[in-house]
């Protein structure tokens, strides 16, 4: 994105090219978006209406009656009422998994960026290497990990981590784990893009000033690294809020998060107005965090 | 760098909100007044039967619910049978993984009167009968089947949903009831030391399916779940929210609590008897128990959807597999409960260790503690759901 902010644009060249062939270029953008354009219309923008006027459904209506549009915007206030704690828990889950993924994921990237050498590719591959697999089955190897009669809860146990009858499988615990490394790499990829192009002159010229270590982190490389962070952050954070999987394979129905409910919505219940009309609440809570923290964090490169 | 996101802010903000009012505003108008009733007729949704001419067969089916050669995977030995018999070719899918999300994939077509493609679909009773009251199944002509007339078992006949059974003709049957893993609890025999047992506190689960787990719970508050009130569902709902509550239950499964069950992970369960017995013939310690106070009987039924053109073909398919001696091939492989009488003799000579097992041939006494979930209208089926789900987490 940096990079595209640099390129010269037409208007800010000394020497214009004849105006025939700047017109036949000038249309060129807009014929190479043509194609993305229809496709995000036709398979995101049409449903995503179909969704909101579906939120505005009459809820009394079913699905052998069929629904009258009614505006009914009561469906907002109605499912906020009935699931707002899934929605805090929602929020507060991936929250948590973030500063657990940060804590772990930067030091990774950091260390990927300046410090691994030749082993720097084998590395990424490690991190890219989970991919390969589907996000369902890495999920249900989570289970076998955290299993009560597992390895891991027999060492917790011993060490009394655990009481003699405690487990990590079906506690929030385990879906907090889950969505941790589940998100990782989305965090780790543009973390170590930005670290990676870190110049390690400017911390050599930070120490040459008298800046400690951590000032030298704090001033130049946290600084450098802004872009990359925002990116993963984001790429962490809104998918892990939405996320239905890990509650449902790791954690209870004390644990269920709001895409658990959106799912049964559609598919169990059949409450369509409700399904809708929780999915736009979700995006909108999103959305506020994602501005909100835009604004506190800002680097218009992200937007 | 430039100040960040300082244009964004006030205007961003305006342009943002007035979007989605705008989005708001065009959605209802491109919908214009909601989307119509899926409610259809029979009649309504006529199609020609092409069965005469047409000698095809497009069968959708549960994974693993046909018979398959044990050297070739490849050949179905019952089904195989069929097609060089009666010279019709059948298309055989597997592609039922789930009600509900079969429910998703067929809705659109049926509430449509459009055809699916498919000429017989296999669910369970509750999906059935949804379909049914919909309006989305063919009836079926009895004269053609008269296996099925003579050899469908007693207590599949006269289920509400369709108590002539010419709409829903039985697949293969089976129990839920209890299970447990004898290597970590004792002997589990009622459903309430299910859901008060200290020591089994956090290790129970039970099924998301509602009828399965809430007809158990009627029955244990003595209750008939083929006929109860609404004061008496709730009763019931009230035992389940306190085990969950207590953390007794630690969550709801579908068939996904047998690998739970085998580790040791969940000590007792509420489970379905097919999957405990293939647990079974793995580790004895993996046990199905039939509470004192009844256990639920339900079916995956083979339906004709409207728009399907070779009814006749599938009867004579159902029809065939109510041939004893078939049925008897089936269930040797699929292990769930046999809907068809006499298959059991036929099965002493297949193999007569199944043959006298009562999950596959249950016995009268068993028979007698088995209920079927009672139909519910619209109305009931959403209310109940609704109900059920709140308590479940969901």
């Amino acid at each position: 994105m940096t990079a595209l902010a640099h390129v010269p644009t037409s208007s800010g060249q000394p020497a214009a090219p004849p105006a025939a062939r700047r017109g036949r270029y000038r249309l060129l953008p807009y014929l190479l978006l043509l194609p993305g354009a229809a496709w995000l219309l036709i398979f995101f923008a049409l449903p995503l209406l179909q969704l909101a006027a579906a939120s505005l459904y009459d809820p009394s209506g079913s699905l052998s009656t069929g629904y009258a549009l009614t505006w009914a915007v009561g469906n907002y206030p109605d499912a906020l009422q009935a699931y707002w704690p899934q929605f805090v828990r929602s929020f507060a889950y991936s929250a948590i998994a973030l500063v657990l993924a940060l804590l772990m994921g930067y030091p990774l990237a950091y260390a990927i960026a300046q410090k691994a050498g030749r082993w720097k590719n084998l590395l990424l591959v490690c991190v890219v290497a989970p991919m390969f697999t589907s996000f369902l089955v890495r999920t249900l190897a989570w289970k076998t990990i955290l299993s009560d009669n597992g390895a891991l809860v027999g060492l917790l146990r011993d060490v009394h981590l655990l009481g003699p009858d405690g487990r990590l499988l079906a506690t929030p615990i385990a879906v907090v784990l889950g969505l941790t490394y589940n998100f990782l790499p989305f965090l780790v990829l543009p973390l170590y893009a930005s670290l990676e192009r870190l110049d390690y002159r400017l911390l050599e010229a930070a120490s040459d000033l008298y800046a400690s270590p951590l000032r030298a982190f704090r001033k130049v490389t946290l600084p450098l690294s802004m872009p990359g962070l925002i990116a993963g952050t984001l790429l962490f954070f809104i998918p892990a809020t939405g996320d239905y999987i890990n509650a449902e394979l790791l954690g209870t129905p004390n644990e269920y998060m709001i895409g658990n409910l959106i799912d049964s919505a559609f598919l169990v219940r059949l409450d369509y107005p409700q399904g809708a009309a929780l999915s736009f609440l979700l995006m909108a809570a999103i959305l506020a965090v994602v501005f909100v923290y835009l604004r506190k964090a800002g680097t218009e490169e992200v937007l | 760098m430039r100040s960040p996101l300082r244009p964004l802010t006030r205007r961003g903000l305006l342009t943002g909100t007035l979007g989605s009012a705008a989005l708001l505003a065009t959605a209802g108008a491109l919908t214009g007044c909601g989307t119509k009733g899926a409610q259809q007729t029979e009649a309504g949704c006529k199609s020609d039967d092409l069965s005469a001419t047409e000698k095809k067969l497009a069968f959708s089916n549960w994974p693993q619910y046909m018979d398959v050669d044990e050297k070739d995977e490849s050949k179905r030995p019952t089904l195989d049978a069929f097609i060089a018999k009666s010279g019709i070719q059948v298309t055989y899918t597997e592609d039922v993984n789930d009600n509900n999300e079969f429910f998703g994939k067929v809705q659109n077509q049926l509430a449509g009167c459009q055809t699916t493609g498919r000429d017989i679909m296999v669910l369970t009773d509750w999906m059935a009968a949804r379909m049914i009251r919909l309006g989305w199944i063919q009836k079926l002509d009895k004269a053609k089947m008269p296996n099925v007339e003579a050899n469908l078992l007693p207590s599949l006949r006269n289920r509400s949903f369709d108590p002539d059974s010419e709409l829903a003709i039985p697949w293969q049957s089976g129990l839920a009831g209890l299970a447990y893993n004898a290597k970590v609890a004792k002997e589990i025999r009622t459903v309430d030391e299910l859901l008060t047992r200290p020591d089994l506190k956090g290790k129970v689960t039970a099924l998301s399916e509602m009828r399965d787990t809430m007809g158990l719970l009627l029955q244990s508050n003595g209750h008939d779940p083929a006929n109860f009130t609404a004061a008496q569902f709730d009763d019931a709902l009230n035992k389940l929210k306190k085990a969950v509550e207590s953390k007794q239950i630690r969550k709801f499964t579908g068939n996904d609590y047998a690998p739970d069950l085998a580790k040791g992970d969940i000590a007792a369960c509420i489970g379905w008897s097919g999957d405990v017995i293939q647990l079974g013939f793995e580790d004895e310690k993996i046990k199905f128990v039939v509470p004192d106070s009844g256990v639920m009987l339900w079916s995956d039924n083979m339906l004709v959807p409207n728009k399907a053109t070779h009814r006749a073909n599938a009867e004579e398919l159902m029809n065939y597999y109510y041939d004893p001696a078939v049925a008897a091939k089936l269930a040797a492989y699929v292990n769930y409960i046999c809907p068809v009488k006499g298959a059991q003799a036929e099965m002493e000579k297949i193999d007569p260790d199944l043959a006298a097992n009562p999950l596959i041939f249950p016995d009268e006494a068993m028979l007698s503690k088995s209920k079927v979930f009672m139909a519910l209208d619209e109305k009931q089926e959403k209310e109940y759901e609704a109900k059920f789900q709140q308590v479940i987490g969901a």
